[in-house]
């Protein structure tokens, strides 16, 4: 009864504390009062989805495939300028080769054996109004001067936001919102990387877990997606809760069966809905119990991969296919903003 | 004896039963040891159910009140409990029932989602509590609770019945299950 309180109480906890940010960051009277009210609603998760499909350039999104994510919510940069790109280069390289020589001091503009680059991904978007997405890279400089020396890609790692609205709303603009952060490469460098971001534009990186909620939408939504040709089949993995030693169940099925399956399950067409979702999973369970009488749905799923896109519960992802590439970014980007706010 | 009804025995003399019902075999126990080390002063009776209906034996207490137990960590508790709602008569909603959901502190391991709990508490007109039962100090202060929401249940608290517990579930800016 005393929990029923609390539930009532946060919201109304929540709005107070964005009230004073908004009068803080001084943004028109009736903005703030809009923003006030949208946040006076308890928070839930939307019960239906749709899945976005837009088509990217293949090339530009090429070298976004096929490799492993981590994943981290951001909150949104304060007086990032798309124009200081050039310069932002310069002084995290620097940043860089002087936390790699713990504390000796190290010029601006030096000539290091490595290069940062920044640059935009301009059809990384699902609005117009989402912010442009950029990519930063580590590039190691070869030494032999050769002509067809390849510069070795140490470290990538980009900022998106596609279809970001519910955080570009209550956001003032000294603010770039790009919520969704995604890091391939040695952890020690995406550590030394975030802590420049966070000195140099006041944001907090934290990183973003999945959970098996969020992973068994994941599952129906990119199972429902039409393929031309399928390269993986559709798998799931669960973790048995027992000690002291974990047990992992795998259970791989072919996508066609799969996509059978969600067709047989799904009703409105062009949206994913929560009772789908549960029904989905909910089948693929009495399946399972039916052959080894175990309960799957006393387990924790951990990790879902299709042939459009596999992810963890640990927040790494791999997208595979370049057509679903924004709505996997979309599904994202709200889980993001769902941790930052 | 397959719906459990709330008045269909008569009381035994200075007791108070409480039925826990959940999946989760451990959490159980540890919850109903605890409740038993407790000061208090009627007898206490815990008795502990995976899923309802519960077997046709002649010598059981009266029920006072019945604990749901939902871990957010496992589906499968969940529709446990939904089924076993099934064999347990309307009268008992009046206050002696509650939820009593576990594990909603580790976010990232839910299977179940928070708003689903609790449009089941609110189409069911009963209390949700939440305790991450794994933690020991917040067992203890859930047991406290228990204890006290029982013995009010069973009448022994003079001049607060279960109806009133209800009481607590009214607020005016709640959503109401018409609204979801």
């Amino acid at each position: 009864m005393d929990s029923y309180d609390t539930s009532a109480s946060t919201p109304g906890q929540s709005t107070s504390l964005k009230l004073k940010y908004y009068t803080a960051t001084a943004t028109p009277l009736q903005k703030q009062l809009e923003s006030a009210r949208k946040h006076t609603l308890p928070v839930l998760t939307p019960h239906r989805r749709k899945i976005p499909q837009e088509n990217i350039d293949p090339e530009e999104a090429a070298f976004l495939l096929h490799k492993q994510w981590t994943l981290y919510s951001v909150t949104p940069l304060y007086k990032f300028s798309y124009t200081n790109l050039k310069e932002y280069s310069r002084l995290l390289s620097a940043f860089i080769a002087a936390e790699k020589q713990k504390g000796l001091a190290v010029e601006v503009g030096e000539d290091f054996n490595f290069k940062v680059i920044f640059s935009t991904l301009l059809g990384i978007k699902g609005t117009q109004r989402d912010p442009v997405a950029f990519l930063v890279q580590i590039l190691s400089k070869s030494q032999l001067p050769s002509e067809n020396r390849d510069d070795k890609v140490l470290w990538t790692g980009w900022f998106c936001c596609v279809f970001g609205d519910s955080l570009l709303e209550s956001v003032s603009e000294d603010f770039t919102c790009l919520p969704l952060f995604l890091a391939n490469g040695a952890e020690s460098n995406t550590a030394i990387i975030g802590t420049w971001f966070q000195k140099t534009f006041d944001c907090s990186f934290s990183p973003l877990a999945i959970s098996a909620f969020n992973l068994s939408w994941m599952a129906a939504m990119w199972t429902a997606c039409k393929m031309d040709h399928y390269v993986a089949s559709v798998e799931f993995l669960w973790s048995v809760p027992c000690s002291p030693q974990s047990l992992d169940i795998s259970y791989a099925i072919h996508p066609e069966d799969a996509k059978a399956l969600w067709d047989s399950v799904h009703k409105t067409p062009g949206e994913v809905t929560q009772e789908e979702v549960d029904l989905f999973m909910d089948c693929l369970y009495s399946h399972f119990h039916r052959h080894f009488k175990i309960h799957l749905s006393a387990t924790r799923l951990i990790r879902v991969s299709t042939s459009v896109a596999s992810a963890h519960t640990d927040g790494k992802v791999k997208i595979l296919c370049h057509k679903y590439l924004i709505g996997v970014l979309t599904y994202l980007t709200e889980l993001a903003i769902f941790q930052i706010e | 004896m397959s719906v459990l009804r709330p008045l269909d025995q008569l009381p035994s003399l200075n007791t108070a039963a409480v039925l826990l019902v959940g999946a989760e075999d451990a959490l159980l126990q540890q919850l109903a040891e605890s409740m038993i080390k407790e000061d208090c002063p009627s007898e206490l009776k815990v008795h502990l159910a995976n899923s309802l209906p519960l077997p046709s034996s002649g010598n059981r207490p009266r029920i006072d009140l019945i604990v749901f137990v939902i871990n957010l960590h496992s589906k499968y508790s969940l529709q446990n409990v939904e089924k076993s709602l099934h064999h347990v008569d309307a009268t008992f909603f009046l206050g002696k029932v509650v939820f009593l959901t576990t594990g909603a502190g580790r976010e990232h391991h839910c299977s179940v989602h928070l708003s689903t709990v609790e449009r089941l508490a609110r189409t069911y007109r009963s209390p949700l509590l939440f305790c991450d039962l794994e933690k020991e100090a917040f067992r203890a202060a859930m047991v406290q609770r228990l204890v006290r929401l029982l013995l009010v249940c069973a009448g022994h608290v003079p001049g607060v019945s279960a109806l009133n517990l209800l009481s607590l579930l009214c607020s005016s800016d709640s959503p109401t299950p018409e609204d979801l």
